[in-house]
């Protein structure tokens, strides 16, 4: 993008976010303020065309689906507080095929924890969202281009595959300010809706090919339109456990998996001779890709793949995990939740957990497991 | 025009008063003229929220108790007056989700709330709910109900809601819906009905006129006089990354590897504005820059601390253990800190003349940055240092100041006459 004047500016994450979600099309921002999403709340306040300020979290889901039922493209932020608050309404949403985003700026916990601390913990939270196990897209962003492109990138997803997508972020990301310029911002293409304008009588969950049925707003003129978050056939019609429900309800899962590839985000940097590789995502990221600089200098060769798209986890890193003898796994909870997400519970020789609570995760304490 | 009920036989137990309300619903919405495109009707969880299929309007059958949160959603979305968004609710789904008809009656969101109100949770057997009258017998409380009960449509009219009123569902009640379909705003109606599956069997021989007044409460209509919500719509909203204040570079790096600035002091102290300043400072001098703040959720009082990292080169992980240079100008400052300055092997502690320094490798300066005044301690101190890591000019700072555009906040006079500077 080519800004006239000096580009070089002073920012922070959260202006990238929402600047770059508004700009692929994302037309309305409703929320309840709450630390570290507070900047998120703040410059949405300033760029959506509508900004409509909820009286709690189970409040700005349930208008976010009304105003995505009604045809617009709502995004809110929160952080895990909120978030629980939000999580059965997600499940409608999802349920209905109400296209939407919902920014998830990560803190300490448990509870209500420590509001001014950053951290990983949520992911496992995100795994288990929907009840059935079904999957909603989870994007993590990793560095301030990612904070642009890939909250672009959501609000795509969320239009194209008919489904809430959760950007997960953290507060260290999104309330840092670095210097940065702005020059080096990719251009951003907003979404083009495309509404169902058959004359045939609108079948709002018959799927096309990609599994996605089209999409019409209530109230238009044309087509009558039925949304329903209990189990429906079709037609969106309330069913017990009628083949066609049943069929539809497994659909909702397959959905997201069968088109997982049109939104598997990823860094990758493989060193020819290295035995070891560092995965790591969202703030852990920069300790990643600092701790393999610094061994580079040293001569130690070590690969890198930081993961952007969480949820559903993509085959091609087990793939890219497979060439390897060792995984350092670096993430700010004391868990391991990318490394249970990734290989479950059992505990593998040759996969290391790297984890810290309160405080980032260092380069230096990355490395230490490399030389080990 | 097609019907707005695609079938008369309706999927309630016989005798059920949800009956009377959705084809009294329907009925008031044809009188009213309306297509049945243009109208979306919003259901709940409850034996009322099964309605949606026998209706040929737009249809969304949502969680229980959020109904009128969804229809708010959907009235917003449209924006569009010509539209009629009715939710219905029971008397289950109001208590759950009271926040919302509260707030829909606030805001005077363009919709009908219709509240099937059969004193009961009819769906899951009958028990008693927060608008069962005392004296009412459920499956729950068989000798009558002992709770006080909401007098829902007394909190929307509080709350602010066009029009509202309480009417029995018996005989003809469609011109009392289409009243309320009719409003410009927010309306709800509160429908007192019973459920024969439980009400009338646990409570026979009672009629619906008789338990309303025994409950004290009695039909009516109820106003406020104001002018529904309309969305407010940004037409241009202006990029955030326009109007940014770009930062010149004026100078060459000089340090060859990273530097960390720990500035560490009190609310109040204008310690995250030194920060910045000492950021841009550090930007215009050619260095790659982070800058992260740190204080308790109460911005005013206690700690605030600021972390700056300047680099000659591109920083990732911005996080710091041990600074080469800790600026301490308050107590609260100290203690915050203490750790970290106790942990620093060498490097320089700047710290306020009426504090202690606590055991440290670094060296030490005691200086007394509070001498121009609390407020503008932190930044004062970036003079010091300054002068002591000659890391970044005075002219730059300066500088960095004025881009700030709080300088008039800044005894600037007094700071020059200090160090007798000669710039600007
Ligand atoms: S259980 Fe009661 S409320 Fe439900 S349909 Fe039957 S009569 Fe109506």
């Amino acid at each position: 993008m080519q800004h006239k004047e000096n580009s070089l500016v002073l920012i922070d994450a959260s202006r990238l976010i929402i600047e770059g979600m508004a700009c692929a099309g994302a037309d309305s921002f409703i929320g309840y303020p709450i630390t570290p999403a507070n900047l998120l709340y703040l410059y949405a306040s300033k760029r959506f065309p509508v900004m409509l300020p909820a009286p709690d979290e189970i409040t700005t889901l349930q208008w976010m689906a009304g105003l995505s039922a009604a045809g617009k493209l709502p995004i809110t932020a929160t952080s895990f507080p909120g978030f629980a608050l939000m999580i059965e309404s997600i499940n409608m949403a999802f349920m209905m095929e109400l296209p939407m985003v919902i920014i998830l700026a990560q803190r300490l916990g448990p509870a209500t924890g420590t509001a001014t601390c950053g951290a990983q913990g949520d992911l496992l939270l995100l795994r288990g969202l929907i009840s059935g196990g079904h999957q909603i897209p989870v994007i993590c962003l990793s560095d301030f281009a990612d904070c642009w492109n890939l909250s672009a990138k959501a609000v795509h997803i969320a239009n194209k595959y008919r489904t809430p997508v959760v950007i997960v972020t953290s507060k260290e990301m999104v309330m840092t300010q670095r210097s940065f310029d702005i020059n080096l911002l990719e251009e951003i293409n907003p979404v083009n809706r495309k509404f169902y304008n058959s004359e045939q009588a609108y079948i709002p969950y018959n799927p096309e090919n990609n599994l996605i049925p089209e999409f019409l707003p209530l109230g238009n003129q044309k087509h009558q339109v039925r949304i329903s978050a209990s189990t429906h056939d079709n037609k969106g019609i309330l069913q017990h456990t009628s083949d066609q429900a049943m069929e539809n309800t497994i659909r909702l899962d397959r959905k997201i998996i069968y088109n997982l590839d049109e939104f598997t985000y990823y860094d990758l940097i493989e060193e020819k001779k290295a035995d070891t590789i560092i995965v790591s995502y969202d703030i852990t990221a920069a300790s990643a890709r600092e701790a393999r600089e610094l061994l580079k200098k040293k001569n130690i060769n070590v690969s890198l793949l930081i993961v952007k798209t969480l949820i559903p986890v993509p085959n091609i890193y087990y793939e890219i995990l497979a060439r390897y003898n060792k995984i350092i796994i670096a993430e700010e909870n004391v868990n391991g939740q990318l490394g249970k997400i990734l290989f479950g519970e059992h505990k593998h020789k040759n996969i290391i957990n790297i984890g810290s609570i309160g405080k980032m995760v260092s380069p230096l304490e990355i490395i230490k497991e490399v030389n080990v | 025009m097609k019907n707005i009920l695609n079938t008369q036989e309706l999927p309630f137990c016989k005798g059920c008063g949800h009956d009377l309300i959705a084809k009294s619903t329907a009925a008031a919405l044809e009188k009213s003229g309306c297509s049945p495109l243009d109208i979306i009707l919003v259901t709940d969880i409850g034996c009322h929220g099964i309605i949606d299929t026998s209706f040929n309007t737009h249809t969304i059958h949502g969680l229980h108790g959020r109904s009128v949160s969804l229809g708010v959603g959907i009235s917003l979305g449209l924006n569009n007056s010509d539209k009629k968004v009715i939710v219905f609710t029971g008397d289950g789904g109001a208590t759950i989700g009271l926040q919302h008809i509260m707030e829909a009656a606030r805001l005077n969101i363009n919709m009908t709330i219709v509240i099937h109100n059969n004193m009961l949770y009819g769906m899951t057997g009958g028990q008693t709910s927060g608008l069962t009258p005392q004296g009412f017998n459920t499956t729950t409380a068989p000798s009558g109900n002992t709770f006080e009960q909401y007098d829902i449509c007394g909190l929307a009219h509080t709350a602010g809601a066009s029009y509202i009123s309480r009417i029995l569902g018996i005989g003809n009640i469609a011109d009392k819906l289409a009243e309320a379909i009719n409003t410009n705003g927010c309306s709800v109606v509160e429908v007192i009905e019973l459920c024969p599956g439980y009400g009338m069997k646990l409570n026979p021989k009672r009629k619906l006129a008789e338990i309303l007044e025994s409950s004290g409460k009695s039909e009516g209509i109820w106003t406020n006089n104001r002018l529904p919500f309309a969305v407010d719509i940004k037409e241009e909203p202006t990029s955030l990354l326009k109007n940014l204040k770009a930062i010149e570079i004026i100078d060459k790096p000089q340090l060859k590897s990273s530097y960390t600035v720990l500035l560490s002091g009190s609310a109040g102290e204008g310690v995250q504005t030194a920060a910045n300043i000492l950021a841009i400072t550090a930007v215009s001098s050619g260095y790659h820059v982070t800058q992260k703040g740190s204080y308790p959720v109460t911005v005013g009082v206690g700690f605030s601390t600021a972390e700056i990292i300047i680099s000659p080169n591109e920083i990732l992980y911005h996080g710091m253990t041990i600074p080469d240079i800790a600026i301490i100008t308050s107590q609260d400052g100290l203690n915050h800190s203490k750790k970290r300055i106790n942990l620093m092997n060498n490097g320089i502690l700047m710290i306020d003349s009426s504090l202690s320094a606590p055991q440290t490798g670094a060296r030490v300066y005691n200086i007394d940055f509070r001498s121009i005044g609390v407020k503008s301690a932190s930044m004062f101190s970036l003079f010091y240092f300054s002068e002591i890591s000659k890391i970044l000019p005075h002219a730059a700072i300066f500088k960095a100041i004025e881009q700030h555009g709080d300088a008039h906040k800044i005894p600037l006079d007094k700071i020059k006459e200090i160090f007798r500077f000669d710039v600007l």
